[in-house]
């Protein structure tokens, strides 16, 4: 049960590997989205045999290459604090989630590093054109590696296309391609690299526009700007259409998140989305709980219900009926009755084992029989197995204001970004961006609020999902390895301590590269 | 074909490709080999910077690897990955610490504003280069030795000591491979500059530290190989699943499949050959034959840990909880997807090949150097 644990070494594995996380995803945006620039750049040049956007190529490619090192350094961590600090974890799902990694290691990792090498090294020594295909497959295999993890991750969102064996204590892969093609994947992985692209794009159009202000190289930076800003345009739609999706597909297979990131509490027909609100203490509870309310909202009515179902009369439940009821709803089991159900598949579990231990052939082939090998029993009640190890039905409750806020956070500067987005490319078709030094303003802001959207987005995605590590299978304190938790601090101030120091020093290098600019055009490389 | 492809088949499959993926793991760590003498083989700041930039080029396919590694370890053999990384806790955090400076340290030792200054990234390197091969080979020796751990009937991890996998070093078969492993990285990246950069008096340095090196690297080898043949090893029933002590489990290893031990001994007369070539021929070509030398031999021990119902991680706590490839696997349908994925590896194999002799046509100059914009 969650409360026979060790909190503190749960709360203290969940920090490191949400330092990990948050580190790596510094990162791994701007590669993906100036993977993509520069593979663009690279190819206007050899089409037209024009040396600006030569230098183009390498001044951004040069920041790619800063970037992509500790991207790198933070990416093998997290792979593999999958083992070290969640090893529980890593055992019940590794069938499963060790696939699409091993996948992501053989198909991504080494293109990637390979043609990394040609991309750099290359530019004196291989053709234009070979050069060229590196600096794509560089780009190809920066996204496939994002295809494999989140694969990965949509997995522990929303598990199809496993069974679970009693005799290992697993769930274990069935159908490769359900999984593969696990609509949680498909939209994570979508939302995931389009926003990388969006960011890429605001980072080059921000950078872009400094050089402006400081009048060098204009030529250059304005055609920087106009590729950005076609690749940020069409990025930033993608990123809205694909995020309404991910909504719609949480909706469905984690209301409870779906639920708290809007603070609805109360399911209604005809239900309204919060375009901005700030929340506060209604003084009552869902257990020991508290029951937020607006202390400011803006609403959209109706649209919660639309976003849901794609009209007004779309009934979405509220947190409060998703944990307590009430059951009249068809299709809603709230959560104290899935916790039932939980126990009861624990039960059934834990006789089977005892029938195992004690060589009890006829306990344990009644049991295969009448339990295991029951498509109803695996349907009605072993799919909540994960709520049998929870100690009341409110611990089912994610935190709301951290849910609203980053949703909220995220939402909202994406759709400053479309707008960013359409002025640059505006200004830049009419070639009189220096004219708006505002805008240039803006341009250079936006680069930091890009990157506080995509973390609101994974924090939405990760603390919205809590206690879960895997939905409805297993909570995070079951998942962590049994440690003690001195070690765990010991190595989360390693880590953070290493991680700050060497991020210090890659945005100290990025800033004076920058700052030293494109190779000077006498260059003759 | 179908019906050849039996779960055990499969079993013994996946062990053949983390077996390959490890012996090309302690190849490529000759670029930690290398990074282990940044500070005592260059004679000037010429010969540093050619050497920096002869190993940067190549970091990321040892990084990968390791990383490739891990992940088929974590898809096949999930009960090892948990086990494993989840009890020896620091020794593999260790191992993650020493390669994330590195990663970092080739792309900015030379940029401006680095903040730490070119020394403190090259402390870097020379702290990944002898610490990273050195823990992996301590670490592979407890596939011999066994490991203080137990399993509850849920599969986790109990580990019997508070020092989380750091008790390995109190083994000293554990540490002789992990000598032998660093010591022929250092041969390894001995062998590769010397065949990759184009520097006489660079060479002639290369070839004395290679007699030093190779001949501890023998040393430390004989040792471990000796101790491993006349240790017991643990032994499964293919029928009752019962686990027992076998007295000199892994010399009957070799002995009952004698493909394995000619593999072996073929690796073993490739890697001796390349350091005798480069040593008394002043040949520059001894790498390819003591890299490829290295994958075989690292392959043939990974082998006889595993096969032959050999438990390939002992469990000293509770031999039952010892495990072996047929405990620790992954399912059926995953290890089977997994083949065919795996099928792709030679492609992958192939355009690394392509690609490494595109930018390798040339031996590294000084002059080079002076041309070359993107440096280390």
């Amino acid at each position: 049960m969650i409360n026979n644990m060790d909190l503190s070494l749960v709360d203290w594995s969940r920090a490191q590997f949400a330092l990990t996380a948050i580190y790596h995803w510094i990162f791994v945006p701007l590669t993906l989205g100036l993977s993509l620039i520069i593979a663009i750049m690279e190819s206007i040049y050899v089409k037209t045999g024009n040396e600006e956007f030569k230098r183009m190529t390498k001044f951004w490619m040069t920041l790619f290459g800063i970037n992509f090192a500790l991207g790198v350094a933070t990416g093998i961590i997290l792979e593999f604090e999958f083992g070290t600090n969640w090893s529980s974890y890593s055992w019940f799902v590794g069938d499963i989630f060790g696939a699409p990694l091993a996948i992501e290691g053989i198909f991504a990792f080494f293109l990637e590093s390979t043609f990394v090498a040609v991309m750099f090294f290359g530019w004196n020594k291989v053709s234009k054109k070979f050069h060229l295909a590196s600096t794509w497959l560089v780009s190809i295999g920066a996204n496939l590696s994002a295809l494999w993890i989140l694969v990965a991750n949509g997995w522990m969102q929303n598990p199809v296309g496993m069974i679970f064996n009693p005799d290992t204590m697993r769930n274990e892969m069935v159908d490769f391609w359900a999984v593969l093609f696990n609509p949680s994947a498909i939209d994570k992985f979508t939302h995931t690299v389009f926003s990388g692209f969006l960011l890429g794009s605001v980072f080059v159009i921000g950078i872009s526009s400094w050089f402006l202000l400081k009048k060098r190289e204009p030529q250059l930076f304005r055609h920087s700007i106009l590729i950005s800003s076609i690749v940020g345009l069409v990025s930033s739609f993608l990123v809205a259409y694909t995020g309404d999706s991910s909504a719609k597909t949480m909706s469905k297979v984690q209301p409870v998140k779906f639920a708290a990131m809007e603070a609805h509490y109360y399911g209604k027909t005809n239900a309204d989305l919060t375009a901005i609100g700030i929340l506060k203490k209604s003084g009552s509870q869902i257990e020991d709980k508290e029951i937020l309310d607006f202390a400011f909202r803006i609403k959209i009515p109706g649209f919660l219900s639309i976003l849901t179902g794609g009209n007004t009369s779309t009934y979405v439940p509220g947190l409060y009926d998703l944990v307590l009821g009430p059951d009249s709803i068809k299709g809603i089991i709230p959560v104290f009755e899935k916790m039932n159900r939980g126990k009861f598949a624990l039960n059934v579990l834990t006789d089977y084992k005892r029938g195992v231990m004690i060589n009890d052939t006829q306990q344990v082939n009644l049991i295969r029989k009448e339990y295991f090998g029951n498509r109803d029993f695996m349907n009605e009640a072993f799919r909540y197995f994960g709520y049998g190890y929870l100690g009341k039905p409110s611990d089912a409750i994610p935190n709301v204001a951290l849910s609203f806020y980053s949703f909220h956070v995220m939402v909202i500067i994406g759709g400053f970004l479309i707008a960013l987005c359409i002025l640059s490319l505006f200004f830049a078709l009419r070639d009189s961006i220096e004219k708006h030094k505002w805008f240039i303003y803006i341009s250079i802001i936006s680069i930091p609020l890009t990157y506080l959207s995509s973390m609101a987005g994974w924090v939405l995605a990760e603390a919205g999902r809590q206690p879960w590590i895997i939905q409805d299978l297993m909570p995070v304190s079951r998942g962590v390895t049994q440690i003690n938790t001195g070690s765990v601090i010991a190595t989360f101030i390693i880590f953070a301590v290493l991680f700050t120091a060497l991020l210090i020093a890659e945005i100290s290098i990025m800033l004076k590269q920058i700052k030293n600019g494109p190779t000077p055009q006498e260059d003759k490389k | 074909m179908t019906a050849m492809i039996t779960y055990s088949f499969l079993q013994h499959y996946w062990w053949i490709i983390i077996s390959l993926l490890a012996g090309l793991l302690v190849f490529l760590m000759f670029v930690q080999g290398g990074q282990a003498i940044i500070f005592t083989l260059p004679e000037n700041n010429d010969q540093k910077r050619m050497m920096i930039n002869a190993l940067g080029r190549k970091w990321e396919f040892t990084f990968t690897t390791l990383v490739t590694f891990g992940a088929a370890t974590f898809a096949s053999f999930p009960l090892f990955y948990s086990t494993s990384f989840g009890g020896a806790y620091w020794v593999w955090t260790a191992v993650l610490l020493s390669f994330i400076v590195q990663a970092i340290a080739y792309e900015y030792r030379s940029k401006p504003a680095n903040v730490f200054g070119q020394k403190t990234y090259d402390i870097f390197l020379l702290v990944n280069g002898i610490a990273g091969p050195f823990l992996i080979g301590t670490a592979v020796g407890t596939f011999f030795t066994g490991a203080d751990f137990s399993l509850n009937n849920m599969n986790n991890v109990k580990w019997g000591s508070g020092w989380h996998g750091l008790e390995a070093f109190t083994d000293p078969r554990n540490i002789s491979l992990g000598l032998a492993v660093s010591l022929l990285s250092v041969t390894n990246g001995l062998l590769y500059l010397i065949n990759t950069i184009d520097d006489p008096a660079l060479f002639s340095r290369a070839r004395k530290k290679m007699i030093i090196y190779s001949s501890c690297f023998l040393a430390a080898f004989l040792f471990f190989v000796t101790t491993l043949l006349l240790s017991d090893g643990l032994n499964f029933g293919r029928n009752d699943g019962r686990i027992v002590v076998e007295d000199f489990k892994y010399l009957h290893n070799f002995l009952q499949m004698p493909a394995i031990l000619v593999i072996f001994l073929l690796g073993v007369v490739m890697v001796l050959t390349g350091i005798i070539l480069a040593i008394f021929y002043r040949s520059r070509k001894g790498i390819w034959l003591t890299g490829p030398g290295t994958v075989i031999t690292v392959f043939a021990l990974f082998l006889i840990a595993a096969f032959n119902n050999t438990s390939f991680y002992p469990s000293l706590t509770n031999f039952r909880n010892s495990l072996t490839i047929h405990n620790a696997s992954s399912s059926f349908f995953t290890l089977k997807v997994m083949m065919y994925v795996s099928f792709a590896i030679p492609a992958v194999f192939a355009y690394i090949w392509f690609a490494w002799k595109a930018i390798n046509s040339k031996n590294i100059t000084s002059a080079e150097m002076d041309k070359e914009d993107h440096l280390y």
